[in-house]
């Protein structure tokens, strides 16, 4: 069985996947990219905001204009 | 939306292919007709004497001295509260000026033209850095520099600039991106590269030594003379960009002390105004933010046009100046308005970001969806009238402004 496979297979098994180093990367909120990075865990921080910061209405316009 | 994206290709197009010219400097009255006596432009969206912040009255108290509409400060503001005074923003009359930005009929404007689009643009000439009226000073030193001013830089400015046939500013903005200035608060470069194009000229069409080492001396001490220029270049690569039906791009961003507004190409000349925020940044000794008037003048019209703020990078030595941060942090504040801005300036580039262009065109829809507002390299003038300049910073474009315009547009997109 091929690395690839095997990490394929570990994912669709919900297997070992914290057997091995945990390389992370944090999307959005990024106090658990911190969190992770004061124990020393690589993380690689995506900024990351709903559209509008969440405001529905200006996200609906922004989505009707193809922002 | 395709014909969005149709519509800022064009506005870009407009940007991008202008051609300013600085060509010449004369009286405001003659650039503009509609001034007439009593009548005041100011930077920013439309405001009357009541909101006026303390820097706006002072400037326009002194302003009215100046040209003879009242005896004194006293009788001016007596007036200016009566009423005897109209006011206009200098973006309704195709000119800009900085801080409190103000434009009379004596006053000598430098005149940028776009030779693309054969429209012109105009803003006075900068006074220098301290108590200048720009940050609010009126008293006898600022309005004794004003009239040198009327009477002696401006004409040999325009003197000159005829003889010469008038110099190419894109070449210059060019140069001086490459010599660490962002054209907002570092214009030390482009300041010496015009100096050293005009002093011949200066020289060939002036015969009083005096006067030519006085006009040698005014613009070679004050690093910051460019700005006007820049400015006055800005709005002249903006006019053509406004009141393209379905463009979401800013053709202006301006703040008179007291609200901040823009202008969106597709809603044509309405205003979307927000409370201005307060800077950011350094104070000169002496002075603290307590002393601080919220943010002002026409002069957003660089960043506009990705500079300023959007050229950081090209000037680290601003990062510290403005106290925004380590030097290094320039790059990411060049970056992060690139988020923003539908496109790059292929002729303005930066060589510390290996030559990528400046971000142009600052998209309404690109703001709201990721929150980023325009990052504004300025001056801080103190609140009290009279008082001037008392340190430099960054401020950020107010997001009420665009989340107005994302709404209004929309509506004129006919989706809301």
């Amino acid at each position: 069985m091929s690395a690839e496979a095997r990490d394929k297979d570990q994912v669709a098994n919900g297997g070992n996947l914290l057997s091995r180093p945990v390389k992370v990367v944090n999307i959005g909120l990024d106090r658990f990219a911190k969190e992770l990075d004061e124990q020393s865990v690589p993380v690689v921080q995506v900024e990351w905001a709903p559209p509008a910061g969440g405001n529905a209405k200006l996200a609906a316009l922004l989505a009707k204009l193809g922002s | 939306m395709k014909k969005i994206e149709d519509a800022n290709a064009e506005t870009l197009k407009r940007m991008l292919s202008g051609d300013p010219v600085l060509v010449d400097c004369i009286p405001a009255g003659d650039a503009i007709p509609a001034l007439k006596a009593g009548m005041i432009l100011h930077s920013g969206p439309p405001i009357g004497w009541d909101r006026m912040c303390g820097p706006m009255r002072g400037a326009v108290t002194g302003i009215a001295v100046f040209e003879g509409w009242a005896s004194d400060l006293a009788d001016a503001e007596k007036r200016a509260a009566g009423g005897q005074f109209q006011f206009a923003p200098n973006h309704h009359h195709g000119a800009v000026g900085p801080m409190t930005g103000m434009t009379t009929l004596s006053q000598p404007v430098l005149v940028v033209e776009n030779r693309t689009f054969g429209n012109r643009a105009y803003c006075a000439i900068n006074e220098g850095l301290g108590k200048v009226m720009r940050f609010g000073g009126n008293d006898a030193e600022v309005l004794g520099r004003l009239a040198w001013m009327r009477d002696e830089l401006g004409p040999a400015l325009g003197r000159a600039l005829r003889d010469m046939g008038g110099i190419p500013l894109k070449v210059l903005i060019s140069r001086g991106l490459s010599m660490g200035d962002e054209m907002h608060q570092r214009n030390i470069a482009c300041s010496s590269l015009l100096l050293r194009l005009l002093a011949p000229a200066l020289a060939r069409t002036m015969s009083d030594s005096k006067v030519l080492e006085r006009c040698l001396d005014f613009i070679g001490r004050n690093d910051q003379f460019f700005l006007n220029v820049g400015m006055a270049m800005g709005k002249s690569i903006t006019d053509p960009a406004r009141g393209i039906e379905s463009s979401s791009i800013v053709t202006a961003m301006c703040r008179n002390g007291t609200d901040f507004g823009i202008r969106v190409s597709g809603t044509g000349d309405r205003w979307f105004t927000a409370p201005v925020e307060m800077p950011v940044g350094l104070y000169f000794p002496g002075f603290s933010e307590k002393d601080a008037n919220p943010d002002m003048g026409d002069s957003a019209i660089v960043e506009t046009v990705g500079l300023g703020g959007f050229a950081m990078a090209a000037a680290p030595a601003v990062v510290g100046f403005v106290g925004a941060g380590p030097a290094s942090e320039a790059a990411n504040y060049t970056r992060l308005m690139g988020e923003i801005a539908v496109g790059i300036n292929p002729e303005w580039t930066i060589p510390s970001l290996d030559y990528a262009g400046v971000p142009t065109g600052i998209d309404i829809r690109r703001v709201v969806a990721t929150q980023i507002a325009p990052t504004i390299n300025t001056g801080i003038a103190h609140r009290q009238p009279g008082v001037g300049q008392v340190g430099a910073g960054v401020v950020k474009a107010p997001m009420g402004c665009f989340e107005e315009a994302l709404v209004a547009f929309a509506e004129k997109m006919g989706v809301a």
